[in-house]
């Protein structure tokens, strides 16, 4: 499975999502958002960062980059798309997904490991979890809090499509704990938190096993490679 | 060269934290009497040619699509820089 991981100008993390994709078991395609050639992939990864300095609004200018025409054609026919922090964020200014991320309720940039609920595991990135599994993984953002108005809320939550919830603490003032949510068809998934950095032993969240072993973010890779045998 | 502003607010019933930064500084320096501060945007458009009908139908789809983003914020006002009804 080759799957491609689009970097934007200020994206960050897109070299550790390719890792992780890798250590999934997939090859990582480095694909660049001025072009419009998806170059046959087969899923597609919207990176964290900070694209275009956060200008305008968060992912309002990369959503606006010429290779999101083939990213929105290709979400709509069912490719797994999934973005990550400033990814998520492209795919609400893309409308891709519901909401909006708005400026961290407390006003400060956090970085933490975050436990998650994962509440639907019938996404293409999800399959691999079981159902109300908690997990840890990284979470960084200045602008994380998720906000939607209170029917779209009442809609996502009706159609189970609210796929991460954090726990314990609520780290942006997302609404009703909102951490991640997909669309209809469960193909496209956006998350603040950062999976691709819990992927390899010794670079992870510490764990009540040893420092730095959380490797809870690899599921949601080899989630979507399982997917892809199953339909292939 | 006309300049076209367009403005936009977050949406009246979010949180607004920069506003609230703001005015947790005006209380602290004693300026008292403040019951809220909200920050918004302010764009000014420069064109090269007339204001006619078709530009004012464009900008107005671009403050709506591009300028702002209707979850989270409010196109409050354009001022197209003349005695035309605004939007």
């Amino acid at each position: 499975m080759r799957i491609g991981v689009i970097t934007f100008p200020g994206s960050l993390d897109d070299r550790d999502a390719q890792r992780a994709v890798r250590l999934a078991g997939a090859e990582p395609v480095a694909l660049w958002h001025g072009s419009h050639d998806l170059e046959g992939v087969d899923a597609l990864i919207l990176p964290g960062g900070f694209s275009y300095g956060d200008y305008l609004r968060c992912g309002a200018i990369a959503s606006l980059s010429p290779i999101m025409t083939e990213v929105v054609s290709a979400a709509n026919a069912g490719m797994p798309v999934l973005g990550i922090c400033n990814g998520f964020q492209m795919l609400t200014e893309a409308h891709l997904l519901e909401g909006g991320l708005i400026r961290n309720d407390h006003g400060s940039f956090i970085c933490r490991d975050q436990v998650l609920t994962v509440e639907n595991t019938s996404t293409d990135w999800t399959s691999g979890f079981d159902a109300g599994q908690q997990i840890t993984i990284p979470l960084k953002n200045g602008e994380g809090g998720f906000i939607a108005d209170a029917d779209t809320l009442d809609r996502l939550e009706g159609e189970g499509r609210v796929v991460f919830r954090y726990v314990d603490v609520n780290p942006n003032g997302s609404m009703r704990d909102i951490a991640g949510i997909t669309n209809a068809r469960g193909n496209v998934v956006g998350l603040m938190p950062h999976p691709e950095h819990a992927v390899e032993p010794g670079f992870g969240p510490d764990t009540a096993a040893a420092m730095r072993s959380g490797i809870d973010g690899l599921a949601f890779f080899t989630s979507v490679i399982k997917t892809s045998l199953v339909e292939a | 060269m006309p300049t076209i502003v367009v403005d936009v607010m977050p949406k009246a019933e979010l949180l607004d934290p920069q506003g609230k930064a703001v005015a947790g500084a005006l209380a602290r320096t004693g300026h008292a009497g403040f019951a809220s501060v909200r920050i918004g945007k302010r764009f000014e458009l420069t064109v090269d040619g007339p204001v006619d009908d078709a530009l004012r139908a464009n900008v107005q789809q671009i403050a709506e699509e591009i300028l702002s983003n209707s979850v989270i914020e409010d196109v409050v006002n354009i001022d197209f820089g003349d005695e035309s009804p605004e939007a």
